[in-house]
């Protein structure tokens, strides 16, 4: 698939703070991007600098292969769709879609034809004629959407679109803009600090920090294999212990000897065992001190409906359990119990 | 006192405030306005003479019957109009720079706007006559480069009432232009040119209609005044500068004519009503 987008060693400074680090990142052509990091990690920046928003002071993006330094935002063949929506609040909605295709000099029944097509789109119509404060959250976003697809663009920017919705038509609209970007074919590059909505909506995810990508891959890989710290605290729960390679495939650490399948660098060397709350199975107390297994005492039991998360007092740390709700014993508040976990869900992280 | 009867007491402050400093003087006025001179103190018969009205409309069929009278107000609103139109293009761009500006400056730079407020009126349209008058500051420096060889007659002009209105005004349009500007969200500019707009074009579609009813706000408050301004026509305006303002002191003071000035003032107030009520309609009409 060809990149639609390409950046190359991306710098930006505000003042002494650095909010993109030498980033270099492609994006295909038919790609749903995230974006993601927590706030003040640079995604809004590298967003902004792709629209032509900020200048960066190193590097360079390249949009088909055409380097857009230089290039004002009103040139580039992108669109963005803004956090507060930024619709015209003197122009019906009619109007703020035609805006961009007025720019680019349609007139009569080709822009209205445009116009209709891109209302269309987001199921809004019906609605050409209300001024934008007339409208809901959900209505505005739509008007929002379909004023930056009217000018069809080669990729679609979007900051944090979700943020100002309510949970139920959060989740709807995530499922339309997966349908809409199928549809229409081109890449979405989406800036979000919520892993859930990263990992729900996009095919790629970008996790940022300190103006830097620290890993990039399918939501399913990032969550499977962290490179390190930061994407594994970032990307869901992990519990991680700090140890010394003892073996070939064993490390030492707070939890005991723990079994790795994946390689490990030589013995001796300082690494992070990391394993999924998901992967950790409790059962009743067991005396024997084997491998991948601790005994501790239930501290706490958090109902979240389908699961509960267990925390296991285990020395110093608090071992991070979840559980599917109705299999097999439950356990309570207080029980001693075993929790153990299959080499294969061991990570190595970078310590 | 409750809550609620502490809202509706401090809801009629304003009121309080516009009864006693607006409506009764006003009213007064108009009763003087209805009233013939007389020779005492006060100079005008009394409405209410022994049980019986004595009201006359001749001083309003004076101020309309006179074409000097009409001159006088059409020359005022013309000559504080055009100090607005002035106002506004000299305003606008100053406020425009003080809302982009960075935030931690925009305050002094707004100290510098009002700054001339710390003295008197009347003490900078005096500076004003020693910078214009013919042996003054600006014509000495063409003289002595040598751009001219006799003095430019700049006093006594109405482009001088008309440029000292717009320097003494210039703060009321700047300050709700810039209030208007500041409140702006940048995105909506942004989006302009995310949309392929050129930053010029950008500026009349979006800044520029959604900054209108700051312009209108500083209009008024520029053109008001501007109307019945007295002293800077007194100070810097010629022989044929004719302005209302003028035209009232002399008939208050000179002719001692208290009911036809007082009908003078009620007819100026009927002229600027129009205006106003033009500017909050189309207010009213913001989202």
């Amino acid at each position: 698939m060809p990149a639609v987008i390409r950046i190359e060693g991306l710098t930006k400074r505000f003042g002494d703070v650095i909010a993109l680090d030498a980033v270099s990142l492609d994006v295909a052509e038919n790609e749903f991007l995230a974006l993601l990091g927590p706030s003040g990690c640079g995604k809004t920046t590298l967003l902004r600098a792709i629209a032509g928003l900020e200048t960066p002071d190193a590097g360079q993006i390249l949009i088909d292969a055409v380097n857009q330094n230089g290039r004002a935002p009103y040139q580039r063949p992108v669109n963005m769709m803004f956090q507060s929506y930024a619709l015209f609040p003197h122009m019906t909605v009619a109007d703020n879609v035609a805006f961009g295709l007025r720019q680019d000099g349609l007139k009569g029944a080709a822009l209205t034809d445009r116009v209709r097509e891109a209302l269309a789109r987001v199921e809004m119509e019906a609605l050409g004629t209300r001024k934008p404060q007339q409208l809901s959250g959900g209505q505005k976003q739509r008007v929002a959407l379909a004023r930056c697809l009217a000018k069809r663009p080669r990729a679609l920017l979007l900051d944090e679109p979700l943020a100002a919705l309510d949970k139920h038509l959060r989740e709807r609209t995530q499922l339309e803009l997966m349908t809409l970007r199928e549809k229409l074919g081109i890449a979405f590059i989406v800036v979000t600090h919520d892993q859930d909505e990263a990992m729900g909506m996009a095919t790629r995810v970008a996790v940022m920090d300190r103006g830097r990508i620290l890993q990039t891959g399918a939501p399913r890989d990032l969550y499977d294999r962290p490179l390190n710290r930061a994407v594994a605290g970032f990307f869901g729960h992990m519990n991680i212990w700090d140890g010394a390679v003892t073996g070939t495939d064993s490390v030492a650490c707070a939890a005991g000897t723990v079994r790795v399948a994946d390689p490990l660098p030589r013995e001796g060397a300082m690494v992070a065992v990391a394993v999924r709350p998901e992967q950790i199975t409790l059962r009743g107390p067991e005396n024997d001190v084997g491998s991948n297994q601790i005994t501790g005492v239930i501290a706490e039991v958090v109902y979240g409906g389908t699961v509960s998360t267990y925390f296991v007092r285990h020395g110093e740390h608090r071992l991070r359990v979840v559980r599917q709700n109705g299999a097999g014993a439950a356990f309570r508040r207080g029980d001693t119990v075993t929790a153990s976990w299959p080499a294969a869900a061991v990570r190595v992280l970078a310590p | 006192m409750s809550a609620a009867r502490f809202r509706k007491t401090l809801l009629a402050v304003p009121w309080v405030w516009a009864a006693l400093l607006f409506f009764l003087p006003l009213a007064i006025v108009v009763k003087i306005s209805l009233a013939e001179t007389a020779v005492g103190v006060p100079p005008y018969t009394a409405l209410i003479d022994h049980g019986a009205l004595r009201a006359t409309l001749a001083n309003y069929r004076d101020v309309f019957a006179d074409s000097f009278y009409a001159g006088a107000y059409v020359s005022s609103v013309k000559i504080a109009g055009l100090a607005t139109i002035l106002a506004v293009l000299a305003g606008y761009p100053m406020a425009y720079a003080i809302a982009r500006a960075p935030e931690r400056r925009r305050g002094l730079l707004l100290l510098l706007v009002t700054l001339p407020f710390w003295t008197s009126l009347l003490i900078r349209i005096y500076a004003w006559i020693g910078l214009l008058r013919p042996g003054g500051v600006i014509n000495a420096v063409l003289e002595s480069v040598g751009l001219i060889d006799t003095p430019l007659q700049m006093i006594n002009t109405t482009a001088a009432v008309c440029f000292g209105m717009v320097y003494a005004y210039l703060p009321f349009m700047v300050l709700p232009l810039y209030a208007r500007l500041e409140r702006l969200d940048p995105a909506l500019v942004e989006a302009a040119g995310d949309l392929g707009a050129t930053p010029w074009r950008a500026f009349l579609s979006v800044t520029l209609p959604l900054s209108l009813p700051g312009v209108m706000a500083g209009a008024l408050l520029v053109f008001i005044p501007c109307v019945g301004e007295f002293v800077i026509p007194d100070l810097l305006g010629g022989p044929d500068t004719v302005m209302i303002g003028k035209v009232l002191w002399s008939e208050f003071f000179s002719s001692r004519d208290w009911p036809l000035s007082a009908a003078l003032t009620v007819v100026m107030m009927a002229v600027l009503v129009i205006p106003v009520l033009a500017v909050q309609r189309t207010l009213g009409e913001e989202p």
